[in-house]
């Protein structure tokens, strides 16, 4: 090949980059392992991790611990999925694309909205860009997110919209855990607000009223999630007003893998269907008038609109999506709205247990799979214990609501028994 | 000319979904309830989402036939320019599905994620030394989200500067995302035009650059396959007038152990580990954009940063000048972890290897077809080399005729009509996976395609006719939509 090339060392195929720019001592970087000593490496750092048979984890706040079932992995594992480019060439790329088609198909059935992209990195970007192009969509300047979103959310709203020069103003929380609305009569020039729900805090917002509000001061309304599953049970957001609608999908069949990669869902009503960020799949017709699919509306890309993009985003979370479409495929209609039910009774039950042994449920609002408790004062020291024993309890509240003292976000699944919620309840507050 | 890889198999039709949907079917256990129903208020309960019911047969039958109609880099040569499409280890997949990874709660206090922490912290250091800068950010979750991070970055050292800047310079030859990710940030892109060799001149930057512009966005090599031999003047230039130099790291993948771009005056620079470090592609995505910048630059990175204090890894969010958060969490770890593997059974010299035996595959695809296709600029070129259709044309062939063809012969195009400074591009990146035999049997390929073009070119313009589908039109599906069932 060298020969062919017309050069004599793989050193000479370099002859364009000036000598002063090269290095001349091989990288610092670790040995080289053998396939065998990684997975002993591996294998150890995985031993590092509180995870397994012998922890008990009640943390949700965006990472939701569900049961999946072998066979999703299991043919998401295929080659031609896993190994595949982006569909550009949509005649040898059938296979994403119909299973991509088919996400956006029950994403749409899940959150209520005609229209949903193929997927956005997770469901903190979806919400900043949804919550982005909507001010934009509304030409005015101000935009404003409940307090109750995930506070991790917030910060990566606040760093999106930091060099665009729109405002963002803060709406807070009611005594009952929800957002309180009251105030978005007096904003001026309000162009987009954003509710998330259940919120942070577990509580199920009042879409409805939320989307209502908004629309009198004729701004859009952007509803986001960071449970999926809780749609399995609860009214879409989307049936609800919402006219973009936001939110993270790893609870499909996404494992936590420690924060990602998970799955950024946003759908919008048709009317903003062409200012939606992000990867599209349509219908098509091949030259013999075969139904086929392709990636379509890519007049509003980066690729091809350059700098008046709607978005930069390119690779995206396909595979993710494709997972959670199987995911959706294998538990089905009535198998989500089950299983939602089931979060939603073992949390109450839970939720019953504390507060009969002692501890407080500070906000009232009915919640779906998480909810804050406080602790009584002098059991302080029970997390710790707990976390001791390999129990995690739950998020601690204060560094992100200084308000909130004694207070964690709990978070029970349908992966919790009955005999684990006791065993909680016992070891904190006996 | 050896046996043609693409046949006409057995291709199997398959339905949508909710095609195959019956009532009562499910294909995945239930828990059981063991504790009563609680009430809900009716207001807030809805019907649930109209998902199809399949048995578990179902749902893996259908996956299975549809995986069938793509194609993948483990089915055959991908040598899709500028999206180094190379082989992706399996043992990555084995280290990224361990349980004690891929079970992970992010927000288990530090002291319980220690593994992962460390897997973090290292991988900075590594990709820290093999760009030869200071301070790297694993969380951005793609390459676009990656330059979106360092021009907040570069936005923000501005700001401290006291006085925000307005314009960011951005080359022909970059990254196609780059004008969108520049935009996002408040910037106006100023196009620079490159020279008849394909790279920067010194004085085509000197000429638009002033103390309004933040800094410049250069992919080196950049989408020509070229390197950018003047990039260390026009760094100087740039720094001179207070502004910084912004490197697209798509192409790293021909300098790794060769050139470290902070040496060359680069000071941010993002890399696609799905790209670069081996991590599959997934049909566009998950990927990760880790960002690199220097030591002026690291206060700007987001939060929280990974710490080592002793041997106890820690997780600081305590970071006044940071831009924020780019995601809801950490990044893509699940990709990390492959990258990570990755890197620890290459080593240096492994990385040096490859981006060796990347150029050199690219340079030999080069040499082959100089002759069957018009070469856009006739240097040595880097891991990957530009064509046209110009050689076609007087025969009513395009490129897009072209590509769809060696769909027929059962191989990935090449990237096509990028990058847009090329007429009709056909760019090619072998990777450095790709043996002799292999790289032999595409260009076989291709010169019977260009051999074709003369002779038939009507099987060319009926192209793809071995595949589920024929071509797809694509104008009435965006006049159209019809983006759900």
């Amino acid at each position: 090949m060298l020969e062919v090339i017309g050069v004599k060392s793989l050193d000479d195929l370099f002859p364009t980059i000036p000598d002063d720019s090269k290095i001349n001592q091989e990288l610092d970087l670790p040995e080289a392992l053998t396939e065998w000593e990684l997975n002993d490496h591996m294998d150890q750092l995985a031993a590092k991790m509180a995870t397994g048979p012998g922890v008990k984890t009640y943390l949700g706040a965006g990472s939701y611990d569900h049961y999946v079932p072998a066979s999703v992995p299991f043919v998401l594992s295929r080659s031609e999925f896993v190994t595949s480019y982006t569909p550009y060439q949509p005649e040898m790329s059938q296979g994403t694309l119909q299973a991509i088609y088919e996400y956006q198909t029950m994403s749409c059935a899940l959150m209520g909205t005609d229209v949903s992209t193929a997927s956005h990195y997770d469901g903190a970007t979806a919400m900043a860009e949804g919550l982005l192009i909507a001010v934009r969509k509304s030409r005015k300047n101000k935009v404003a997110i409940s307090a109750a979103i995930h506070p991790f959310y917030r910060q990566v709203i606040h760093t999106y919209f930091e060099p665009t020069g729109f405002e963002l103003v803060e709406l807070p929380y009611l005594p009952d855990g929800r957002t309180d609305l009251t105030g978005l009569a007096g904003i001026e020039d309000l162009g987009a607000v954003g509710v998330q729900s259940p919120n942070f805090f577990g509580c199920i917002e009042d879409l409805g009223a939320a989307a209502e509000a908004t629309h009198d001061k004729k701004a859009f309304f952007v509803a986001g999630f960071s449970e999926a599953l809780a749609y399995g049970l609860l009214k879409s957001p989307g049936s609800q007003g919402a006219d973009l609608v936001a939110g993270e999908g790893q609870s499909l069949g996404v494992s936590r893998s420690f924060g990602g990669p998970y799955l950024g869902m946003l759908g919008a009503t048709k009317k903003l269907m062409r200012i939606l960020p992000g990867r599209l799949v349509g219908r098509a017709k091949d030259m013999d008038g075969k139904d086929g699919f392709v990636l379509t509306l890519s007049a509003r890309e980066q690729h091809i609109r350059r700098e008046k993009a709607t978005s930069n985003i390119c690779t995206n979370v396909g595979l993710c999506a494709v997972q959670a479409a199987m995911y959706m495929a294998s538990i089905g209609k009535a198998g989500i709205k089950e299983l939602a039910r089931l979060n939603h009774d073992k949390a109450e039950y839970l939720k019953r247990k504390l507060t009969t042994a002692g501890a407080a449920v500070p906000f009232s609002s009915p919640t779906f799979n998480e909810f804050v408790v406080q602790l009584p004062s002098g059991k302080e020291a029970a997390y710790q214990r707990l976390l001791d024993k390999n129990i995690v309890l739950g998020l601690p509240l204060e560094k992100f609501y200084p308000e909130l003292s004694r207070c964690y976000l709990v978070c029970v699944t349908e992966t919790k028994t009955k005999d684990d919620l006791d065993a909680l309840t016992k070891e904190l507050l006996s | 000319m050896t046996e043609k890889v693409g046949t006409t198999g057995l291709v199997l039709s398959e339905k949508l979904l909710w095609e195959k949907s019956r009532p009562g079917r499910c294909g995945m256990s239930i828990p059981k309830r063991d504790v009563e129903e609680s009430p809900l208020d009716d207001s807030l309960t809805g019907e649930g989402p109209e998902l199809p019911e399949l048995s578990e047969i179902d749902v893996i039958r259908h996956y299975t036939r549809l995986s069938t109609w793509n194609y993948g880099v483990d089915t055959g040569t991908y040598p899709l320019g500028s999206c180094t499409m190379k082989y992706n280890p399996k043992t990555n997949e084995r280290q990224a599905a361990l349980p004690g990874f891929a079970g992970a709660h992010p927000l288990l206090p530090t002291e319980k994620a220690q593994g992962a922490l460390e897997i973090m912290h290292t991988l900075e250091q590594a990709f820290a030394e093999i760009t030869g800068l200071d301070a790297v950010t694993l969380q951005p979750a793609a390459g676009a989200h990656g330059e979106m991070t360092g021009m907040l970055v570069i936005h923000a050292y501005h700001k401290k500067q006291g006085r925000q800047r307005t314009k960011v310079l951005i080359p022909d030859t970059a990254h196609g995302t780059n004008p969108a990710s520049v935009a996002l940030c408040g910037y106006e892109p100023i196009p620079v035009v490159s020279d008849e060799n394909g790279i920067l001149s010194v004085e085509s930057v000197a000429a638009v650059m002033d103390e309004d512009v933040a800094g410049i966005m250069v992919t080196n090599p950049n989408t020509l396959g070229l390197y950018e031999e003047n990039l260390k003047q026009i760094a100087a230039l740039i720094h001179a007038k207070g502004g910084l130099v912004y490197g697209d790291g798509a192409n790293l993948n021909a300098v790794m152990g060769i050139v470290q771009m902070g040496k060359v005056g680069i000071d941010v620079m993002h890399l696609n580990l799905h790209k670069t470090f081996s991590t599959p592609h997934g049909g566009g995505g998950p990927g990760s954009g880790p960002v690199c910048v220097t030591r002026e630059l690291e206060p700007y990175l987001p939060v929280p940063r990974v710490t080592k204090t002793g041997d106890l890894f820690d997780l600081d969010w305590n970071r006044p000048d940071s831009i924020g958060k780019l995601g809801a969490f950490y990044g893509h770890f699940g990709v990390m972890l492959r990258a990570y593997a990755y890197l620890r059974m290459m080593g240096a010299a492994g990385l040096k290897k490859t981006s060796q035996l990347a150029v050199l595959n690219a340079n030999y695809v080069k040499e082959q077809l100089r002759d069957t296709l018009h070469l856009a600029y006739d240097r040595p070129c880097m891991h990957e080399c530009i064509f046209s259709d110009k050689n076609q044309k007087p025969h009513h062939i395009t490129t897009m005729d072209m590509a769809k063809r060696l769909i027929d012969h059962g191989y990935h195009p090449p990237t096509v009509y990028f990058p847009l400074v090329v007429e009709g591009a056909i760019m090619f990146e072998p990777t450095e996976s790709e043996s002799k035999d292999e790289l032999d049997q595409y260009i076989a390929a291709f010169k019977a395609v260009a051999q074709e073009a003369t002779e038939n070119p009507d099987a060319l313009h009926q192209a793809p006719k071995a595949t589920v589908v024929r071509r797809l039109d694509e104008t009435t599906a965006a006049r159209k939509p019809c983006l759900a069932g």
